[in-house]
Protein backbone atom coordinates (compact mmCIF):
# COMPACT_ATOMS: atom_id res chain seq x y z
CA UNK A 1 0.00 0.00 0.00
CA UNK A 2 1.44 3.05 -0.82
CA UNK A 3 0.14 6.49 -1.06
CA UNK A 4 1.88 6.86 -4.29
CA UNK A 5 -1.43 4.57 -6.52
CA UNK A 6 2.09 4.61 -9.14
CA UNK A 7 4.30 3.39 -7.45
CA UNK A 8 4.76 -0.80 -8.48
CA UNK A 9 5.02 -2.32 -4.78
CA UNK A 10 3.97 -5.45 -5.21
CA UNK A 11 6.60 -5.66 -8.19
CA UNK A 12 9.52 -4.01 -6.29
CA UNK A 13 8.63 -6.55 -3.50
CA UNK A 14 8.71 -9.33 -6.06
CA UNK A 15 11.91 -8.26 -7.01
CA UNK A 16 13.65 -9.29 -3.52
CA UNK A 17 13.71 -12.96 -2.78
CA UNK A 18 14.64 -12.45 0.70
CA UNK A 19 11.46 -10.43 2.01
CA UNK A 20 9.15 -13.51 1.37
CA UNK A 21 10.95 -15.57 3.96
CA UNK A 22 9.16 -16.17 6.84
CA UNK A 23 10.64 -15.52 10.42
CA UNK A 24 9.47 -17.96 12.90
CA UNK A 25 6.23 -18.43 10.59
CA UNK A 26 5.70 -14.69 10.31
CA UNK A 27 6.65 -12.49 7.54
CA UNK A 28 9.40 -11.23 7.55
CA UNK A 29 8.94 -7.35 8.11
CA UNK A 30 12.60 -5.72 7.54
CA UNK A 31 12.94 -2.11 8.86
CA UNK A 32 16.77 -2.13 9.21
CA UNK A 33 17.55 -0.54 6.19
CA UNK A 34 19.99 1.27 7.56
CA UNK A 35 22.43 -1.17 8.77
CA UNK A 36 22.17 -2.24 5.31
CA UNK A 37 19.40 -3.03 2.53
CA UNK A 38 18.63 -6.59 0.85
CA UNK A 39 19.73 -7.23 -2.80
CA UNK A 40 17.25 -7.92 -5.62
CA UNK A 41 17.33 -10.33 -7.81
CA UNK A 42 19.09 -8.72 -10.53
CA UNK A 43 22.07 -7.93 -8.21
CA UNK A 44 22.30 -11.48 -7.22
CA UNK A 45 22.08 -13.35 -10.41
CA UNK A 46 24.62 -10.40 -11.75
CA UNK A 47 27.12 -11.72 -9.38
CA UNK A 48 26.61 -15.25 -10.37
CA UNK A 49 26.18 -14.46 -13.75
CA UNK A 50 29.78 -12.55 -13.74
CA UNK A 51 30.89 -15.53 -11.95
CA UNK A 52 29.43 -17.85 -14.46
CA UNK A 53 30.29 -16.63 -17.84
CA UNK A 54 32.83 -13.73 -17.57
CA UNK A 55 34.91 -13.81 -14.36
CA UNK A 56 38.73 -13.37 -14.97
CA UNK A 57 41.40 -11.03 -13.13
CA UNK A 58 41.31 -7.40 -14.76
CA UNK A 59 43.46 -5.42 -16.08
CA UNK A 60 45.96 -7.75 -16.52
CA UNK A 61 45.45 -10.16 -19.32
CA UNK A 62 46.01 -10.26 -22.82
CA UNK A 63 42.72 -13.01 -22.97
CA UNK A 64 38.75 -12.91 -24.23
CA UNK A 65 37.96 -13.20 -20.42
CA UNK A 66 39.87 -10.82 -19.07
CA UNK A 67 38.74 -8.25 -21.10
CA UNK A 68 35.17 -9.02 -20.86
CA UNK A 69 35.70 -8.86 -16.65
CA UNK A 70 37.16 -5.38 -17.12
CA UNK A 71 34.70 -4.37 -19.30
CA UNK A 72 31.99 -5.09 -17.09
CA UNK A 73 34.23 -3.61 -13.96
CA UNK A 74 34.93 -0.07 -16.03
CA UNK A 75 31.22 -0.60 -16.90
CA UNK A 76 30.30 0.30 -13.16
CA UNK A 77 32.37 2.86 -12.64
CA UNK A 78 30.57 4.73 -15.26
CA UNK A 79 27.45 3.62 -13.57
CA UNK A 80 28.65 5.14 -10.25
CA UNK A 81 29.99 8.37 -12.16
CA UNK A 82 26.55 8.71 -13.33
CA UNK A 83 24.78 8.33 -10.41
CA UNK A 84 27.13 10.65 -8.83
CA UNK A 85 27.12 12.99 -11.69
CA UNK A 86 31.05 13.18 -11.41
CA UNK A 87 32.93 15.02 -14.30
CA UNK A 88 35.16 11.76 -14.83
CA UNK A 89 35.49 7.90 -14.13
CA UNK A 90 38.83 8.63 -12.63
CA UNK A 91 37.78 10.55 -9.99
CA UNK A 92 35.48 7.04 -8.89
CA UNK A 93 38.05 4.69 -6.45
CA UNK A 94 36.16 1.88 -5.26
CA UNK A 95 36.92 0.80 -1.62
CA UNK A 96 35.45 -1.92 0.21
CA UNK A 97 32.94 0.73 1.99
CA UNK A 98 32.48 3.98 3.30
CA UNK A 99 34.97 3.70 6.19
CA UNK A 100 37.69 2.91 4.14
CA UNK A 101 36.92 6.04 1.85
CA UNK A 102 37.05 7.82 4.85
CA UNK A 103 40.09 6.41 5.92
CA UNK A 104 41.70 6.79 2.52
CA UNK A 105 41.35 9.98 2.75
CA UNK A 106 41.93 10.89 5.84
CA UNK A 107 45.44 8.57 5.60
CA UNK A 108 46.41 9.93 2.58
CA UNK A 109 45.39 13.84 1.82
CA UNK A 110 45.48 13.93 6.02
CA UNK A 111 49.05 12.70 6.59
CA UNK A 112 49.99 14.66 3.35
CA UNK A 113 48.70 17.72 4.22
CA UNK A 114 47.98 18.22 8.02
CA UNK A 115 49.59 20.14 10.16
CA UNK A 116 49.52 21.08 14.43
CA UNK A 117 47.36 23.27 14.73
CA UNK A 118 45.05 23.11 11.52
CA UNK A 119 41.59 21.91 12.41
CA UNK A 120 39.29 19.56 11.28
CA UNK A 121 35.41 20.25 11.58
CA UNK A 122 33.02 17.28 12.31
CA UNK A 123 29.51 17.29 13.61
CA UNK A 124 27.86 15.15 16.53
CA UNK A 125 25.69 13.35 14.12
CA UNK A 126 28.69 11.55 12.96
CA UNK A 127 29.04 7.76 12.88
CA UNK A 128 32.22 6.56 14.23
CA UNK A 129 33.53 5.95 10.68
CA UNK A 130 33.45 9.61 10.59
CA UNK A 131 34.97 10.30 13.79
CA UNK A 132 37.73 7.87 14.67
CA UNK A 133 40.01 8.18 11.18
CA UNK A 134 40.55 12.04 12.06
CA UNK A 135 41.20 11.25 15.56
CA UNK A 136 44.01 9.28 14.45
CA UNK A 137 45.15 10.99 11.93
CA UNK A 138 44.54 14.10 13.95
CA UNK A 139 46.88 12.39 16.75
CA UNK A 140 49.80 11.91 14.55
CA UNK A 141 50.21 15.69 12.67
CA UNK A 142 48.93 17.40 15.57
CA UNK A 143 45.95 18.39 14.20
CA UNK A 144 42.75 19.55 16.21
CA UNK A 145 39.23 18.26 15.84
CA UNK A 146 36.14 20.74 16.18
CA UNK A 147 32.48 19.07 16.50
CA UNK A 148 28.79 21.02 15.22
CA UNK A 149 26.41 20.80 18.07
CA UNK A 150 22.97 19.64 16.96
CA UNK A 151 19.91 21.38 18.67
CA UNK A 152 16.99 19.14 20.48
CA UNK A 153 15.39 17.89 17.56
CA UNK A 154 18.78 16.59 15.50
CA UNK A 155 19.13 19.55 13.44
CA UNK A 156 22.47 20.57 12.75
CA UNK A 157 23.56 24.35 14.00
CA UNK A 158 24.68 26.10 10.78
CA UNK A 159 25.89 29.27 12.74
CA UNK A 160 27.56 27.00 15.34
CA UNK A 161 29.38 26.12 12.52
CA UNK A 162 30.00 28.82 10.48
CA UNK A 163 31.60 29.79 14.48
CA UNK A 164 34.39 26.92 13.91
CA UNK A 165 35.39 27.42 10.57
CA UNK A 166 38.04 29.86 10.52
CA UNK A 167 42.05 29.97 8.36
CA UNK A 168 42.49 26.90 10.53
CA UNK A 169 39.93 24.97 9.28
CA UNK A 170 41.52 22.29 6.50
CA UNK A 171 38.66 20.11 6.01
CA UNK A 172 34.99 19.71 7.14
CA UNK A 173 33.86 15.85 7.16
CA UNK A 174 30.10 15.69 8.01
CA UNK A 175 27.14 13.20 7.21
CA UNK A 176 24.42 14.10 4.67
CA UNK A 177 21.88 12.25 6.70
CA UNK A 178 22.57 10.93 10.03
CA UNK A 179 22.14 7.51 10.56
CA UNK A 180 20.73 7.77 14.26
CA UNK A 181 18.58 9.94 13.33
CA UNK A 182 17.37 10.50 10.29
CA UNK A 183 18.63 14.79 10.03
CA UNK A 184 19.27 15.63 6.37
CA UNK A 185 22.47 18.24 6.53
CA UNK A 186 22.16 21.41 4.27
CA UNK A 187 25.33 19.95 2.48
CA UNK A 188 25.00 22.83 -0.10
CA UNK A 189 25.56 25.25 2.85
CA UNK A 190 27.80 23.42 4.48
CA UNK A 191 30.25 23.61 1.24
CA UNK A 192 29.65 27.23 0.66
CA UNK A 193 30.62 28.42 4.25
CA UNK A 194 34.01 26.26 3.89
CA UNK A 195 34.85 27.41 0.08
CA UNK A 196 34.88 31.18 2.43
CA UNK A 197 37.72 29.70 4.47
CA UNK A 198 39.28 27.42 1.55
CA UNK A 199 38.76 24.58 3.73
CA UNK A 200 38.12 21.14 1.77
CA UNK A 201 34.60 19.43 1.97
CA UNK A 202 33.87 15.47 2.76
CA UNK A 203 30.37 14.18 2.67
CA UNK A 204 29.76 11.01 4.48
CA UNK A 205 26.82 9.71 1.90
CA UNK A 206 26.30 6.68 3.20
CA UNK A 207 22.36 6.72 4.58
CA UNK A 208 22.22 9.79 1.54
CA UNK A 209 22.79 7.51 -1.55
CA UNK A 210 19.98 5.14 -1.25
CA UNK A 211 17.36 7.83 -1.19
CA UNK A 212 18.09 10.66 -2.94
CA UNK A 213 19.30 11.89 -5.82
CA UNK A 214 23.13 13.46 -5.64
CA UNK A 215 25.16 15.24 -7.61
CA UNK A 216 28.49 16.11 -6.58
CA UNK A 217 29.41 18.79 -9.17
CA UNK A 218 26.48 20.70 -7.77
CA UNK A 219 27.03 20.12 -4.28
CA UNK A 220 30.97 21.04 -5.30
CA UNK A 221 32.55 18.71 -2.70
CA UNK A 222 35.68 17.57 -2.79
CA UNK A 223 35.32 13.93 -1.53
CA UNK A 224 31.72 11.76 -1.65
CA UNK A 225 32.02 8.57 0.14
CA UNK A 226 29.06 5.69 0.37
CA UNK A 227 28.73 1.96 0.87
CA UNK A 228 27.09 -0.45 -1.52
CA UNK A 229 25.46 -2.34 0.35
CA UNK A 230 23.34 0.17 1.96
CA UNK A 231 22.18 0.86 -2.17
CA UNK A 232 20.84 -2.97 -2.39
CA UNK A 233 24.29 -3.65 -3.70
CA UNK A 234 26.80 -6.35 -2.27
CA UNK A 235 28.90 -5.96 0.84
CA UNK A 236 32.47 -5.62 0.85
CA UNK A 237 32.46 -2.67 -2.05
CA UNK A 238 32.09 1.21 -1.63
CA UNK A 239 32.97 4.41 -3.58
CA UNK A 240 34.90 7.29 -2.62
CA UNK A 241 34.67 10.17 -5.09
CA UNK A 242 37.32 12.97 -5.01
CA UNK A 243 37.97 16.04 -7.32
CA UNK A 244 40.42 14.92 -9.85
CA UNK A 245 43.24 17.44 -9.23
CA UNK A 246 43.12 16.74 -5.16
CA UNK A 247 43.39 13.10 -5.99
CA UNK A 248 46.61 13.84 -8.43
CA UNK A 249 48.49 15.59 -5.43
CA UNK A 250 47.33 12.61 -2.88
CA UNK A 251 49.81 10.00 -2.00
CA UNK A 252 48.72 6.05 -2.46
CA UNK A 253 47.05 4.92 0.27
CA UNK A 254 47.73 1.46 -0.07
CA UNK A 255 50.24 -0.01 -2.53
CA UNK A 256 51.27 -3.08 -4.46
CA UNK A 257 49.49 -4.76 -7.98
CA UNK A 258 47.57 -2.48 -10.17
CA UNK A 259 48.42 0.77 -8.68
CA UNK A 260 51.92 0.49 -10.28
CA UNK A 261 53.21 1.97 -13.47
CA UNK A 262 57.09 0.65 -13.30
CA UNK A 263 58.63 -1.21 -10.29
CA UNK A 264 62.48 -1.52 -9.91
CA UNK A 265 64.32 -2.02 -6.55
CA UNK A 266 65.09 1.42 -6.84
CA UNK A 267 61.98 3.50 -7.50
CA UNK A 268 58.33 2.90 -8.18
CA UNK A 269 56.06 5.08 -10.31
CA UNK A 270 52.37 4.76 -9.87
CA UNK A 271 49.32 4.68 -12.23
CA UNK A 272 47.55 7.12 -12.54
CA UNK A 273 43.81 7.50 -11.29
CA UNK A 274 41.88 5.55 -10.86
CA UNK A 275 43.78 2.64 -10.30
CA UNK A 276 47.03 4.87 -8.27
CA UNK A 277 43.94 3.98 -5.28
CA UNK A 278 43.31 0.66 -6.20
CA UNK A 279 46.20 -1.48 -4.90
CA UNK A 280 45.58 -5.63 -5.58
CA UNK A 281 43.02 -7.41 -7.16
CA UNK A 282 39.61 -5.70 -6.41
CA UNK A 283 35.96 -6.76 -5.85
CA UNK A 284 35.54 -7.30 -8.93
CA UNK A 285 32.04 -9.18 -8.75
CA UNK A 286 31.38 -6.81 -6.00
CA UNK A 287 32.10 -4.02 -8.23
CA UNK A 288 29.51 -5.14 -11.52
CA UNK A 289 26.99 -6.27 -8.51
CA UNK A 290 27.30 -2.37 -7.51
CA UNK A 291 26.26 -1.59 -10.98
CA UNK A 292 23.04 -3.73 -10.78
CA UNK A 293 22.29 -2.14 -8.13
CA UNK A 294 22.45 1.33 -9.64
CA UNK A 295 20.79 0.01 -12.74
CA UNK A 296 17.80 -1.30 -10.41
CA UNK A 297 17.07 1.90 -8.70
CA UNK A 298 17.58 3.55 -11.95
CA UNK A 299 15.21 1.75 -13.24
CA UNK A 300 12.45 2.35 -10.31
CA UNK A 301 13.70 6.47 -10.34
CA UNK A 302 14.96 8.39 -7.44
CA UNK A 303 11.80 10.45 -7.29
CA UNK A 304 9.89 7.74 -7.58
CA UNK A 305 11.62 6.27 -4.35
CA UNK A 306 11.92 10.04 -2.50
CA UNK A 307 8.09 10.35 -3.03
CA UNK A 308 7.42 6.46 -1.49
CA UNK A 309 9.71 6.94 1.61
CA UNK A 310 8.45 10.71 2.44
CA UNK A 311 4.64 8.61 2.63
CA UNK A 312 6.40 6.21 4.88
CA UNK A 313 8.10 8.62 7.12
CA UNK A 314 5.32 11.15 7.13
CA UNK A 315 3.32 8.03 8.37
CA UNK A 316 5.09 5.89 10.36
CA UNK A 317 5.78 9.24 12.63
CA UNK A 318 2.17 9.86 12.73
CA UNK A 319 1.61 6.33 13.77
CA UNK A 320 4.12 6.98 16.51
CA UNK A 321 3.34 10.30 17.55
CA UNK A 322 0.37 8.56 18.71
CA UNK A 323 1.35 6.30 21.01
CA UNK A 324 1.93 8.06 24.36
CA UNK A 325 4.62 6.01 25.36
CA UNK A 326 6.96 6.30 22.47
CA UNK A 327 9.57 9.41 22.14
CA UNK A 328 10.81 9.95 18.74
CA UNK A 329 14.80 11.14 18.87
CA UNK A 330 15.47 13.11 16.06
CA UNK A 331 12.65 15.62 14.91
CA UNK A 332 14.38 17.45 12.25
CA UNK A 333 12.13 18.95 9.95
CA UNK A 334 14.50 17.68 7.00
CA UNK A 335 14.57 13.92 7.16
CA UNK A 336 15.57 10.94 5.99
CA UNK A 337 12.43 7.71 6.21
CA UNK A 338 14.68 6.74 9.56
CA UNK A 339 12.43 6.53 12.50
CA UNK A 340 14.71 6.45 15.98
CA UNK A 341 12.42 5.78 19.31
CA UNK A 342 12.07 5.15 22.76
CA UNK A 343 9.51 3.41 25.01
CA UNK A 344 8.97 4.67 28.15
CA UNK A 345 10.62 2.37 30.71
CA UNK A 346 11.47 -0.17 28.61
CA UNK A 347 15.27 -0.78 27.16
CA UNK A 348 15.71 -0.64 23.41
CA UNK A 349 16.88 -4.36 23.29
CA UNK A 350 14.05 -5.56 24.90
CA UNK A 351 12.34 -4.08 22.35
CA UNK A 352 14.26 -5.36 19.67
CA UNK A 353 14.36 -8.96 21.08
CA UNK A 354 10.17 -8.86 21.27
CA UNK A 355 9.83 -7.19 18.40
CA UNK A 356 11.96 -9.68 16.79
CA UNK A 357 10.01 -12.17 17.71
CA UNK A 358 6.92 -11.32 15.15
CA UNK A 359 9.32 -11.57 12.33
CA UNK A 360 10.58 -7.31 12.49
CA UNK A 361 13.86 -6.70 12.21
CA UNK A 362 15.11 -3.26 13.68
CA UNK A 363 18.15 -1.66 14.77
CA UNK A 364 18.73 -1.24 18.44
CA UNK A 365 22.10 0.50 20.37
CA UNK A 366 24.13 3.03 19.65
CA UNK A 367 23.89 2.90 16.12
CA UNK A 368 27.81 3.30 15.83
CA UNK A 369 26.97 7.11 16.81
CA UNK A 370 27.81 7.38 20.68
CA UNK A 371 28.16 10.90 20.61
CA UNK A 372 24.18 11.35 19.37
CA UNK A 373 23.33 9.23 22.45
CA UNK A 374 25.62 11.30 24.61
CA UNK A 375 23.76 14.36 23.28
CA UNK A 376 20.37 13.08 24.19
CA UNK A 377 21.39 11.31 27.19
CA UNK A 378 20.50 8.01 26.00
CA UNK A 379 22.09 4.49 25.99
CA UNK A 380 20.71 3.28 22.86
CA UNK A 381 17.37 3.91 20.72
CA UNK A 382 14.90 1.34 18.71
CA UNK A 383 15.91 2.67 14.67
CA UNK A 384 13.84 1.99 12.11
CA UNK A 385 15.16 2.91 8.99
CA UNK A 386 12.56 2.41 5.67
CA UNK A 387 13.96 1.62 2.16
CA UNK A 388 12.32 1.31 -0.73
CA UNK A 389 10.33 -1.70 -0.77
CA UNK A 390 8.75 -1.11 2.85
CA UNK A 391 5.18 -0.51 2.85
CA UNK A 392 2.28 1.73 5.11
CA UNK A 393 1.11 -1.67 6.60
CA UNK A 394 5.01 -3.02 7.33
CA UNK A 395 4.35 0.57 9.80
CA UNK A 396 0.97 -1.18 11.18
CA UNK A 397 3.42 -4.29 11.85
CA UNK A 398 5.63 -1.92 13.98
CA UNK A 399 2.85 0.14 15.47
CA UNK A 400 1.53 -3.57 16.57
CA UNK A 401 4.84 -5.06 18.03
CA UNK A 402 5.17 -2.18 20.10
CA UNK A 403 2.14 -2.16 21.25
CA UNK A 404 2.83 -5.75 22.33
CA UNK A 405 6.21 -4.90 24.30
CA UNK A 406 3.91 -2.88 26.24
CA UNK A 407 2.10 -5.51 27.15
CA UNK A 408 4.54 -7.91 27.78
CA UNK A 409 5.97 -4.70 30.12
CA UNK A 410 2.50 -3.49 31.62
CA UNK B 1 2.58 -14.72 23.17
CA UNK B 2 5.51 -17.41 22.64
CA UNK B 3 6.54 -19.27 25.17
CA UNK B 4 10.48 -18.57 24.87
CA UNK B 5 9.57 -15.12 25.27
CA UNK B 6 7.42 -15.93 28.33
CA UNK B 7 10.00 -18.09 29.55
CA UNK B 8 12.83 -14.88 28.66
CA UNK B 9 10.29 -12.45 30.20
CA UNK B 10 8.73 -14.50 33.03
CA UNK B 11 7.54 -12.56 36.23
CA UNK B 12 10.91 -13.41 38.64
CA UNK B 13 13.11 -11.49 36.03
CA UNK B 14 10.37 -8.53 35.41
CA UNK B 15 10.01 -7.95 39.01
CA UNK B 16 13.76 -7.92 39.73
CA UNK B 17 14.20 -5.27 36.62
CA UNK B 18 11.34 -3.11 37.53
CA UNK B 19 12.70 -3.30 41.43
CA UNK B 20 15.92 -3.97 41.14
CA UNK B 21 17.75 -4.87 44.79
CA UNK B 22 20.98 -3.66 46.03
CA UNK B 23 21.02 -0.39 43.34
CA UNK B 24 23.59 2.26 44.04
CA UNK B 25 27.43 3.29 44.61
CA UNK B 26 28.74 2.27 48.23
CA UNK B 27 31.42 4.25 49.73
CA UNK B 28 32.88 1.47 51.69
CA UNK B 29 33.58 -0.89 48.81
CA UNK B 30 36.85 -2.33 48.46
CA UNK B 31 36.79 -3.92 45.46
CA UNK B 32 34.71 -2.54 42.29
CA UNK B 33 34.70 -2.37 38.36
CA UNK B 34 33.34 -0.91 35.33
CA UNK B 35 31.75 -3.16 32.68
CA UNK B 36 30.96 -2.12 29.22
CA UNK B 37 29.19 -3.58 26.21
CA UNK B 38 30.91 -1.45 23.25
CA UNK B 39 27.82 -2.82 20.99
CA UNK B 40 25.17 -1.51 22.46
CA UNK B 41 26.48 0.97 25.24
CA UNK B 42 25.08 -0.60 28.35
CA UNK B 43 27.15 0.33 31.49
CA UNK B 44 27.54 -1.22 34.62
CA UNK B 45 29.19 -0.05 37.80
CA UNK B 46 29.43 -3.60 40.76
CA UNK B 47 30.57 -2.58 44.31
CA UNK B 48 31.97 -5.67 46.47
CA UNK B 49 32.45 -4.95 50.34
CA UNK B 50 34.72 -7.82 51.53
CA UNK B 51 35.96 -9.29 54.91
CA UNK B 52 39.12 -11.31 53.87
CA UNK B 53 37.52 -14.58 51.83
CA UNK B 54 33.88 -13.29 52.20
CA UNK B 55 31.62 -11.28 50.22
CA UNK B 56 29.81 -8.88 53.09
CA UNK B 57 27.93 -6.51 50.63
CA UNK B 58 27.66 -5.92 46.87
CA UNK B 59 25.29 -3.46 45.24
CA UNK B 60 25.45 -2.44 41.46
CA UNK B 61 24.74 0.56 39.03
CA UNK B 62 23.59 -0.29 35.68
CA UNK B 63 22.13 1.45 32.60
CA UNK B 64 20.69 -1.38 30.87
CA UNK B 65 17.95 -3.64 29.39
CA UNK B 66 15.64 -6.07 31.87
CA UNK B 67 17.70 -8.93 31.51
CA UNK B 68 21.30 -7.44 32.62
CA UNK B 69 19.49 -5.33 35.68
CA UNK B 70 17.57 -8.76 36.58
CA UNK B 71 20.56 -10.53 36.56
CA UNK B 72 22.45 -8.13 38.48
CA UNK B 73 19.69 -7.65 41.07
CA UNK B 74 19.97 -11.57 41.34
CA UNK B 75 23.75 -11.67 41.33
CA UNK B 76 23.98 -9.28 44.17
CA UNK B 77 20.88 -10.81 46.21
CA UNK B 78 22.70 -13.98 45.97
CA UNK B 79 26.39 -13.02 46.45
CA UNK B 80 25.91 -12.04 50.11
CA UNK B 81 28.10 -14.03 52.29
CA UNK B 82 29.48 -16.36 49.82
CA UNK B 83 32.91 -16.90 49.42
CA UNK B 84 35.09 -16.02 46.46
CA UNK B 85 35.46 -19.38 45.01
CA UNK B 86 31.98 -20.09 45.89
CA UNK B 87 31.07 -16.49 43.94
CA UNK B 88 33.33 -17.84 40.91
CA UNK B 89 32.05 -20.84 40.69
CA UNK B 90 28.42 -19.86 40.45
CA UNK B 91 29.74 -17.68 37.61
CA UNK B 92 31.34 -20.42 36.09
CA UNK B 93 28.03 -22.43 36.22
CA UNK B 94 26.05 -19.66 34.87
CA UNK B 95 28.06 -19.28 32.03
CA UNK B 96 27.70 -22.87 31.13
CA UNK B 97 24.29 -22.79 31.54
CA UNK B 98 23.65 -20.47 29.02
CA UNK B 99 26.43 -21.51 26.68
CA UNK B 100 27.13 -25.20 26.60
CA UNK B 101 25.95 -27.28 23.69
CA UNK B 102 24.23 -29.78 26.12
CA UNK B 103 20.72 -29.26 27.70
CA UNK B 104 21.68 -28.47 30.36
CA UNK B 105 19.54 -29.35 33.58
CA UNK B 106 17.54 -27.14 35.25
CA UNK B 107 19.84 -26.22 38.16
CA UNK B 108 17.40 -26.19 41.21
CA UNK B 109 18.83 -22.66 42.37
CA UNK B 110 15.87 -20.11 41.17
CA UNK B 111 17.71 -17.73 40.27
CA UNK B 112 20.28 -20.02 38.02
CA UNK B 113 17.04 -21.20 36.82
CA UNK B 114 14.98 -18.09 36.08
CA UNK B 115 17.72 -17.21 33.54
CA UNK B 116 17.26 -20.39 31.36
CA UNK B 117 15.24 -19.07 28.91
CA UNK B 118 18.36 -16.31 27.87
CA UNK B 119 19.24 -19.89 25.94
CA UNK B 120 16.96 -19.17 23.19
CA UNK B 121 18.09 -15.84 22.55
CA UNK B 122 22.02 -15.72 21.76
CA UNK B 123 21.87 -12.20 21.20
CA UNK B 124 21.09 -11.53 24.50
CA UNK B 125 23.64 -13.77 26.54
CA UNK B 126 26.16 -11.12 26.89
CA UNK B 127 23.37 -8.99 28.81
CA UNK B 128 22.92 -11.60 31.22
CA UNK B 129 26.92 -12.53 31.23
CA UNK B 130 28.24 -8.86 32.20
CA UNK B 131 27.24 -7.94 35.54
CA UNK B 132 28.94 -11.73 36.43
CA UNK B 133 32.34 -10.29 34.41
CA UNK B 134 32.22 -7.37 36.09
CA UNK B 135 32.06 -8.65 39.54
CA UNK B 136 34.65 -11.03 38.66
CA UNK B 137 36.61 -7.96 37.49
CA UNK B 138 36.17 -6.55 40.95
CA UNK B 139 37.05 -9.22 42.99
CA UNK B 140 39.75 -10.21 41.26
CA UNK B 141 41.08 -6.64 40.78
CA UNK B 142 42.27 -7.42 37.14
CA UNK B 143 40.63 -4.84 35.79
CA UNK B 144 39.16 -1.77 35.71
CA UNK B 145 36.74 -1.95 32.92
CA UNK B 146 35.81 -5.32 31.61
CA UNK B 147 33.96 -5.62 28.15
CA UNK B 148 31.97 -8.20 26.48
CA UNK B 149 33.76 -8.48 23.30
Amino acid sequence: MSANGDYPIGQIRGDFPILSEKVRGKPFVYLDNGASAQKPSAVIEQISKTYETGYANVHRGVHYMSQIATDAMEDARRKVKDLLKAADEKEIIFVRGATEGINLVASSWGGANLKPGDEIILSVLEHHSNIVPWQIIAKQTGAIIKVVPIDDDGVFLMDEYEKLLSKRTKLVSVTHVSNALGTVVPVTDVVRLAREKEALVLIDGCQAAPHMPLNVRELDVDFYVFSGHKLYGPTGIGVLYGKEELLETMPPYQSGGEMIDRVTFENTTYSGLPFKFEAGTPDIGGIIGLGAAIDYINKIGFDAIALHERDLLDYGTKCLSAINSVELIGTAPEKAAILSFNIKDIHPHDVGTILDYDGIAVRTGHHCAQPVMDRFDLAATVRASFGLYNTRSEVDALVDGINRVQEMFR
Amino acid sequence: MSSALRQLYQDVIMEHSRNPRNVGKMDDANAEANGNNPLCGDKISVYVKLDREIIVDAKFDARGCAISVACASMMTEMLKGKTIQEAKGAYARFVDLLTSSDIPSIPKDEILSSLMGVREFPTRIKCATLPWQTLVAAIDGSAKIVTTE
